[in-house]
């Protein structure tokens, strides 16, 4: 009983001390485009995840019912069967892996279904990066047991759920796009935000053009002056006609 | 003009012709008739004349008309076998008439046993050239008025029965909208003519529809299979562009850019041909007042920093059935216009009223092409990252909703009246 216990212990901690950032956070693209699984796996392996990949409907259902995963990267369109058809089966073995499901339609439909399967989100291609990972940890954040959908970095926590900042135990109000901007560097730390990127998140269809790229400059220089005049631990670095990076 | 009055100006102009042909000849063929008739009766009476002079002595010696017809008065010899006998035209005064009146003369010569010589002159009446010609036209003139006036009721009558397969074929074409109808079908009509053209039109119609089809599926598939590769290339920059520094990476981020201006332009098309295919779902009643406002807000943090006024003037409610995702395109397409369009400072003014809305901004100090601006790729300034499709997206909106989107230029405003049919 007592060996038991010991190696239960020691192999929590060797695990915790391989992922220092997550525990053991499984994740798996369903995606018959080689381009495009690779640019995604590339990606999440920078985030300390477990990637595993399928190129095809077959390989994916053999994968889920062996393992659990922590988030599936559903693309609908395979070769040899519908994306949606996975996400069924998943829901009818009761499973609770996250699913997003990512589509090359812009369609309402597909959208709709995929949620309705229970899907928890849905992404369009082409989409950026930096917004597939802050999808991923929405979703796996939301899941996560007692975590109450909290991010914490250094001296700032960010309530998901109440839309709320506190540096040092002080709330500080932002308003809707500066908690945006804020939350989306900060699910992107130490990652570069193509500019872009970051207009989408923030202000989605309604900031599509090139010319507004200063006045993102100047809600960003906004956002750093509260956040320095209420003490936060961060530096958001600009890279001039790129993007952002935030630092920690 | 009309068919019909087509060929009533041919047959009147044509009749005209016959007509008077016919009266010339007629009138020339009856005169010789009458002069046939009348002489042939001259020629008896000189016979009876003469009978009864040989026997009645008296007789020769009525040397005036008076109350009869005839004359005779005694000639030399010589005049007599010189002379030969006559028929002509001459005038005479007639009591009943009291005018002179035309004649016809029979002057001829006859001898009696005792080698005496007469010279005898016949008349009688004659029918009247001049009358005659003048009844004549009278009676042609009706002729010709009676003959069009019935061509017209005849023709306006059959022409309008058997002409009426091309009206009910003209009234579908012009019912028929390329896009819209799926299928043509011409109307039934027993004239092999009249079936054929309709044939034709039915075939050349369907051949164009499937080609039009053809067309608007080949855009959206063409826009579908490009979504992924751009997807996988700015992908990969980006993932390149987390190694690189300094001019390296702005080169990257640059390409990025161009290849998500290709993306927009790509999801804009898509969204078109999605629109004009008519994909889109059932329609709900939409809070457009609510929507109006709520987009407004979204851009609030872009309109301040480009010092923009918004006035939101909301005289009625305006709760309509319509797509809720392409109305949110068709308000975030007219205000993004609105406020790519116009300068620092400038002012947008918002009218929301009873079956409509209106976005007026400031801008450039000239109307805008209004034949063109709705076109696709149409760019009013040389802005390179407009995808020239916001406003032929928002008018294909519209259409879609059988609304009606308009430009104006009033007051130094750009004003763009969107405006549900009731």
């Amino acid at each position: 009983m007592g060996f038991f216990w010991a190696s239960a212990f020691l192999q929590i901690f060797a695990v915790s001390l391989f992922f220092k950032n997550y525990l053991e956070m499984k994740l798996l693209i369903v995606e018959d485009e080689k381009g495009l699984r690779d640019n995604i796996a590339q990606f999440l392996n920078k985030e300390q995840y477990i990637v595993e990949v399928a190129p095809d409907f077959q390989t994916a259902t053999e994968k889920i019912s062996l393992y659990d995963y922590d988030c599936i990267l559903l693309d609908v369109g395979l070769p040899d069967g519908n994306g949606l058809n996975l996400l069924r089966t998943l829901k009818s073995k009761q499973k609770r892996d996250n699913v997003i499901v990512i589509s090359a339609k812009d369609s309402l439909d597909d959208k709709l279904e995929g949620l309705e399967l229970g899907a928890d989100d849905y992404l369009t291609k082409p989409f950026h990066l930096a917004e597939l990972n802050a999808r991923i940890k929405a979703v796996i954040r939301r899941k996560a047991l007692g975590g109450g959908n909290v991010v914490r970095l250094n001296n700032m926590e960010l309530d998901f759920d109440a839309r709320m900042l506190s540096v040092a135990g002080t709330d500080v109000h932002l308003n809707r796009k500066e908690f945006d901007i804020l939350s989306f560097f900060v699910v992107n730390k130490n990652r570069l935000i193509y500019k872009s990127a970051l207009a989408e998140h923030v202000w989605g269809d309604h900031m599509d053009n090139a010319d507004n790229f200063d006045f993102i400059y100047s809600q960003i220089k906004n956002l750093r002056k509260k956040l320095k005049s209420h003490g936060a631990n961060l530096e958001i670095q600009a890279i001039y006609g790129v993007g952002y990076k935030l630092t920690v | 003009m009309k068919l019909l009055n087509h060929t009533l100006l041919y047959l009147s102009a044509s009749l005209i012709f016959i007509l008077s042909i016919w009266a010339v000849v007629f009138y020339f063929s009856m005169m010789d008739e009458v002069y046939d008739s009348i002489d042939d009766g001259l020629e008896n009476y000189k016979m009876l004349i003469i009978k009864k002079a040989t026997r009645d002595s008296t007789l020769l010696h009525k040397h005036r008309f008076d109350e009869s017809n005839y004359a005779i008065r005694p000639i030399p010899r010589e005049l007599a076998l010189r002379a030969t006998e006559d028929f002509r035209d001459t005038s005479m005064y007639m009591e009943y008439e009291e005018d002179y009146e035309v004649v016809r003369m029979l002057t001829t010569y006859f001898s009696t046993a005792d080698e005496q010589y007469y010279e005898l002159k016949i008349i009688t009446s004659m029918v009247e050239g001049e009358d005659l010609v003048g009844d004549l036209l009278h009676a042609l003139l009706w002729l010709y008025v009676a003959v069009i006036a019935s061509a017209f009721i005849i023709n306006n009558r059959v022409l309008r029965k058997i002409w009426r397969p091309f009206y009910q074929l003209q009234h579908e074409l012009r019912a028929f909208k390329l896009g819209v109808d799926k299928t043509f079908n011409p109307p039934q009509t027993k004239v092999t003519e009249f079936r054929d053209m309709n044939d034709t039109v039915a075939e050349l119609l369907k051949a164009n529809i499937t080609v039009f089809q053809q067309q608007k599926q080949f855009i959206e598939n063409a826009s579908h299979e490009l979504q992924t590769p751009l997807a996988i290339a700015i992908n990969k920059l980006e993932l390149l562009l987390e190694q690189s520094r300094g001019d390296d990476a702005q080169q990257l981020a640059n390409a990025i850019h161009y290849l998500e201006r290709m993306t927009r332009l790509n999801k804009s098309l898509l969204l078109l041909s999605k629109i004009e295919n008519r994909q889109f779902a059932a329609s709900e009643q939409l809070d457009f007042n609510a929507r109006l406002r709520q987009q407004v807000d979204d851009f609030s943090e872009l309109l301040h920093y480009r010092d923009i006024d918004v006035e939101i003037v909301e005289k009625a409610p305006l709760k309509r059935a319509f797509n809720a995702d392409l109305a949110d395109v068709l308000i975030t397409n007219l205000l993004k216009n609105a406020i790519v369009h116009n300068h620092e400072g400038g002012r947008i003014r918002i009218v929301i009223m009873d079956g409509g809305f209106e976005i007026a901004n400031t801008g450039s100090a000239k109307p805008l092409d209004t034949e063109k601006m709705f076109a696709r790729f149409y760019r009013a300034s040389e802005s390179s990252t407009s995808t020239g499709l916001g406003l032929a997206v928002a008018k294909a909106i519209a259409q879609l909703h059988r609304a009606n989107l308009a430009y104006r230029y009033e007051g130094e405003l750009h004003c763009f009246t969107f405006r549900l049919s009731s």
